[in-house]
Formats: C-alpha cells, structure tokens, sequence
C-alpha cells in the first residue's frame, strides 16, 4: 500500500486541536499521526501518561479525545493498558462485545524510561496486544525540564545545569529501544517526523496492527526544553537523522531493519548547535564535549549497523 | 440451606470469587493474601472460572490493570496485604476519585518495619482515608459472607470495596464455614452493568480527567455523598443476605450491649477472643458488652454513639497505631462520634494491642475490662493512650 501524505490528511483527526499543547511541541504530532494510522473504521481506547499530553489534553470538562480515553497516573500506562486491553478480551470472549478495538498507550520519557518502566516491562513482557508510543522530549519537560535517563550526555537541564564544576548531564541517554526489543515483542521501531511522515505513519500502521505488543519510541522535540524557536521542529528532527544521533529503525520478531541511511552522515554540531541545551558545548575549552559526543554517536551507529547486518 | 464447608478464610474468599466469576483479577503475590491469587489462577486454568487473570509484575500495576479494566467495563478483583496494600495505595485514591467499584481482598497484615508477616491493621488503617468502602470479617465466615455481599454495595454508590479478613488468624487458619449455592451466588450479586464505560462504541468515554481549582471539590463532595449513600447500601444487602442465608449483617455488630456498664470496640477477628472473655465475665455478673465494627467505611459513627451512650466506660482496641502520641485511629474516630453527638459521660481509653501478630488471649482482654471497671468505679480515667501486653 502506498502511502500519501494528502490522503492521509483527509482523514478525520481523532485528536482535535484546541488543546494547549505548546507550538512547536513534537507531541501532539506524534499523536496525531499514530492515531491517523488507526483504520478509520476501528475503535480505540487511547491512555496517556501523565505529562503534559495528558494535563493539555483533557482538563475537565474538555477532552481533545474523540476515541475512549483514559489517564490513570505517571508510572502506570503500560499497566493500565493492559487492564483495558484484557477487559476486551474478557468482554470479547463473553459475547458482550463484537467490534475491533485498539488500544495505545502514550507516554513521555519521564512515564516510560524512567518512572513508567518496570509497568512498560510488565505489560510488553506478558503480551498484551496494544501500542506503546513514547513521545520522547528527553527530559521531564511538564514539571520544568528536569533530567531522565533519556537526557543526552551534557544537555543543560534544570537538574543537571551546565556548570563551572558539572557541565551538564554527565551520562549518556539510555537506549530503550533497544531494551524493548530484548522483550522479545513482535515489533519495535525508532522514528520521527521526516519529509511527508511516511515513515511514522508507517511504522505507526505497523505496530497497531501486529498481534501483540508493539514498541514505538517518537523522537518529539520540546521547544522549552530543548530551546529552539517552535518553526525549527522539522528542521531538529531532520538534523538528529542526518547526524545519526536518532538513528531510524524497526525491528520485526528480532530482525533488525534500517529505515534510513544518510547519504553522507553528518558532524553532531549540525544537530547541537541548534539548540539551547547544547550551548555551552560551543563555549571555547569545550571541544572535547563536542568530541566526545561524536564518538558516542559514532560507536552506536556502528553498532546499529551491524545488528541491521551492513 | 447452605453446603457446609472447612475452609481458610483465603479459601473461602477464592472460593466467593470463583462462584462470582468476575471479568479480570489482577494480582501480585504477598504474604498472607498470596494463597487468594494460588486458588483463582487454579480456577483459571482448569476452566473451572472463565475469568482473565493478569500475572502483574506489582501491586501497583494490580491495582493499575483493575482501573483500567473496571473503566473497560468489567468487573476487576484483585487481593492484597501489608506493604503491597502500600505500594498500590496511589492508586486507591485514584479508583476511588474514577469512582470504580473494584473488590480488594485484603489479609492484614503488619508493616515494615521491623519486617514482619504476622496480623494487625497498620495496612488497611493506612489507607482509611483513601476513599474506599472497608468491611471486616471476624471470622472464615463472615469473610466469604462480606465479600458475596461487597460487588453489590461498591457497584450500587460506585465505589470500591476492600473485603479486609485477619492474616493468619482467619486467612490460614480452616473453621467449619457454610457455602452459599452457586446459582443463589449468582443471582444474589447480579451482572454488572455499568452505565459508562471505555468498550462502549455508542459513547467515547474519557475517564481520569485533571480537575482544576474550579472542578476539584465538587468531584470531591460527591465522593463523600456516595460514602454516605452506603450506609443504608450496606445495611439493606446485609438484610438481603440474612434473608437468603440466615445471617444478617449490618454496619456493626453488637454483643451483650442492652445493659453493659462497660464496653469494648474491636474489630476484626479478636473480636471473637473478646466475645469469650465477655461470656467469661458475664458469668461472674459483670455487666460488659462489646461492639463489633464491621464497616469501618462508610464509619458506623450513629450506630456506635447508640450502642455506648449509657456505658460508664468504653475502650477503643487499634490493632495499629497512629503514631499521633494520643490514640489509635479507631479511638479518634469513635470519641470524635461521641462528642459530636453530644455524648460526653462515658469515659474511654485507647488501647493498642496485637502488633505483628502479639497474640491476643482472653485474659488480655479480661484486663482491659478490669481497667474498664475501675475506671468506671472511681471516675478517674488517668492514662488514654495505652499499650496492651507489652515489655515496658
């Protein structure tokens, strides 16, 4: 099936705008395009996190919400996903319903790298069949921009401020995905918004209609956090793929597959030095953060290409 | 007439689930409630249940799975003790608020630390005030019999229900026990039909809203209407019970109360070693009389006001402790009844008693009545805040 961007548009949005999601927030556009890749005709629960989806979202007595929607705390997505998704089960098998239903859970780093992990876990471990789509921002952003494990190495947060003794975060970013995929789950990927979105709209098609759990982690910049002016989005998200910093993946029952290859890999200051977070990395005497942001990079790159056996 | 049985009080709950068969039960195992989830996983997997079990990695995710399912549209169960009633205590606020009536079967048990696996109620006193609805059983018994009648009270205010029985005392220990036939189960705790819920294709639902300044207290208000609403909710399906069973149960129960000078509050199973010591002292033609809570939520505040407003003196037994400096929780709860009726002449201590399983005999009880009685002779109340068998 060949995917158009055009098309894709028509189709009605299951998350309606008026919400008060910043401009230039990478998450309710991760949110849109996933729920776009629901065949129109399906039902869907959708849960989310608590995080700024979540409170910008549904704050009574308005929801932006057009399919069932339910919050239940920070840590707990993947768990309560699973309560929904086994109630359907139960209700399936009990003939009190007979339509197809859907079930994605979203949450931000915070809810699922960090606080929501081991519920995430639990939930891919025992095989509930739903989505789950971490719109990554890579740092508590709705409580005022705070480290997690998914912060890149030095990133100036208001945790791990850059400063004279500590120059921003000292580790380096957890890769989940790649944990996801030591799941064993039938689907895992990596994307972003590039070009058209055929690759998330793709990949979001793909994880909703696998049997059993699907893992989608959604490079989605923050403008706060990351400190870029809100048009830049796509021109972020475009930097991260070109300079392999968010390499774009899937990986189908184990197999890993590359999505995309730049053409000629670009240096990691494409990418930094259009953001905030990364300024004082540019500072005279700094270099070697720089340097050292690029071999990381670099080791796992090469490391990805071997998996996707190149 | 009923099957007679002999059953731990953790058989006889797993058994009530089965006969309920109920959507989705998810649970994590802990000390001593671990045998409720052993006996249902075995109903599941011999077909003898067509409930969905949902093996969660914690209690916090237990309780998560059961919102998520009850908000589906299904019936969710789930058990718990001790630290793992902790650990999920988050979202017993938040099934509450969501106004889910989710069944929790709880053995209590003490809290760490020291770590201990033995009875008291320091586990479901520290979530009182979650919001849930709380019956306590006194006996196997009344465990099965309180959690045939749970699905009916949660499911008719929209509140979750805790069935609490003793650990040990009542969960392992087996006592003869009579059955309810299974289609007079059925029939007795009906089919759930909630008017909401996430699986309805007609009507999207969005449950767990953030509620502003403006919207917060209302939501609030109506949580405590529908903790009010239970009484009469509690009292008429103990009725409806004693119809069908013969045992009618109500917000307490009260045992040689009619002219008792002195009274004891206890709750739970040592409610039955106090009933022997009771026996013991009216032989000798001591007037005292004991008042068993068996909803602790919604709180029996009029109910306990009748039964002590012509006692002479009265102890409060907390098998937990507030650490306040004062009073256990149940004496707070109880005085604070009284004086807000008006009734100020009987004198009242608090007594803690029973940590980490500290055995409770009948003697120990005997005392308190002996101090009861001096008290009620001189007028001179002295110390409120006591400790019941312990090293000093």
């Amino acid at each position: 099936m060949s995917y158009n961007l055009k098309e894709e548009l028509q189709k009605e949005d299951r998350l309606s705008g008026g919400h008060r999601m910043c401009a230039g927030c990478g998450s309710p556009i991760a949110v849109r395009t996933v729920l776009r890749a629901l065949n129109p005709e399906d039902h869907a629960v959708v849960c989310s996190a608590t995080s700024c989806l979540e409170v910008s979202t549904f704050m009574y007595p308005y929801t932006a919400w057009q399919d069932s929607f339910i919050h239940n705390a920070f840590e707990n997505a993947g768990a309560t996903m699973s309560g929904v998704e086994t109630a359907y089960k139960a209700m399936k098998k009990r003939g009190k319903i007979d339509e197809t239903w859907k079930f994605i859970a979203f949450g931000g780093d915070g809810g699922t790298y960090d606080i929501g992990f081991q519920s995430l876990s639990g939930a891919m471990e025992r095989g509930h069949d739903m989505v789950y789509v971490c719109y990554d921002n890579e740092a508590y952003m709705n409580t005022g921009i705070q480290r997690s494990s998914s912060t890149p190495h030095f990133a100036d947060t208001t945790t791990t401020p850059a400063g004279s003794v500590i120059p921003g975060k000292p580790q380096q970013k957890k890769n989940l995905t790649k944990i996801m995929v030591a799941h064993g789950i039938p689907y895992a990927a990596q994307t972003t918004f590039i070009g058209n979105f055929s690759d998330i709209s793709t990949k979001a098609h793909k994880a909703i209609y696998t049997s059993g759990p699907a893992f989608l982690n959604v490079m989605a910049p923050c403008p706060r956090g990351w400190r870029y002016p809100s048009e830049k989005l796509m021109e972020i998200t475009k930097a991260a793929v070109e300079t392999c910093v968010w390499p774009l993946y899937e990986v189908v029952e184990g197999k890993y597959i590359l999505s995309y290859k730049p053409k000629q890999k670009l240096p990691v200051e494409e990418y930094l030095k259009m953001q905030g977070r990364f300024a004082h990395m540019f500072k005279k005497g700094n270099e070697w953060m720089i340097e050292q942001v690029q071999k990381e990079v670099d080791k796992n790159w090469e490391e990805l290409l071997k998996l996707c056996e190149l | 007439m009923g099957i007679r049985e002999r059953l731990s009080g953790n058989e006889a709950v797993a058994l009530a689930m089965k006969q309920i068969n109920p959507d989705v039960m998810g649970a994590f195992p802990i000390t001593p409630s671990t045998e409720i989830p052993q006996y249902f996983s075995a109903y599941v997997d011999n077909g003898q249940v067509d409930t969905e079990f949902i093996p969660v990695e914690s209690e916090h995710s237990a309780m998560s799975t059961c919102i998520g399912a009850e908000a589906a549209g299904c019936r969710a169960i789930s058990a718990t003790s001790s630290c793992g009633l902790c650990y999920m205590t988050e979202m017993l606020y938040v099934a509450a608020s969501d106004r889910l009536p989710i069944t929790l079967a709880v053995s209590c048990r003490a809290l760490s630390g020291p770590i201990n696996i033995n009875n008291d109620h320091s586990d479901a006193m520290g979530v009182r005030d979650a919001g849930w609805l709380m019956l306590f059983a006194e006996t196997n018994q009344e465990a099965y019999d309180n959690y045939l009648q749970a699905m009916r009270i949660g499911e008719a205010v929209g509140l979750p229900i805790m069935v609490c029985q003793d650990g040990f005392i009542t969960s392992h220990a087996i006592e003869n026990i009579e059955l309810v036939e299974d289609e007079k189960v059925k029939a007795f705790v009906g089919e759930y039909k909630p008017q909401h819920y996430l699986l309805n294709k007609d009507e999207p639902m969005a449950v767990g809203a953030y509620a502003t300044p403006v919207y917060y207290m209302e939501a609030k208000r109506q949580q405590a209407q529908a903790m009010m609403d239970a009484k009469d909710v509690i009292k008429k399906v103990g009725a409806e019970f004693g119809q069908m069973t013969g045992r009618t149960y109500g917000m307490i129960e009260k045992y040689e109360m009619d002219d008792a000078e002195e009274a004891i509050v206890i709750i739970g199973s040592s409610a039955g070693t106090a009933k022997e010591a009771v026996n013991e002292l009216r032989a000798q033609g001591k007037k005292v009389g004991l008042v068993k809570v068996r909803a602790f939520r919604p709180f029996p505040a009029e109910e306990i006001c009748e039964a002590l407003k012509n006692v002479k003196s009265f102890a409060v037994m907390d098998k937990d402790d507030s650490f306040n400096g004062h009073c256990g929780p149940m004496y707070a709860e109880v005085t604070a009844s009284l004086y807000a009726a008006g009734v100020s002449a009987p004198r009242g201590i608090s007594y803690i008693y029973g940590l980490g399983g500290r055995d409770v005999r009948v003697e120990s009880i005997q005392r308190v009545f002996g101090e009861l009685g001096e008290i009620a002779k001189t007028g001179v109340t002295g110390e409120t805040y006591r400790y019941l068998d312990v090293r000093e």
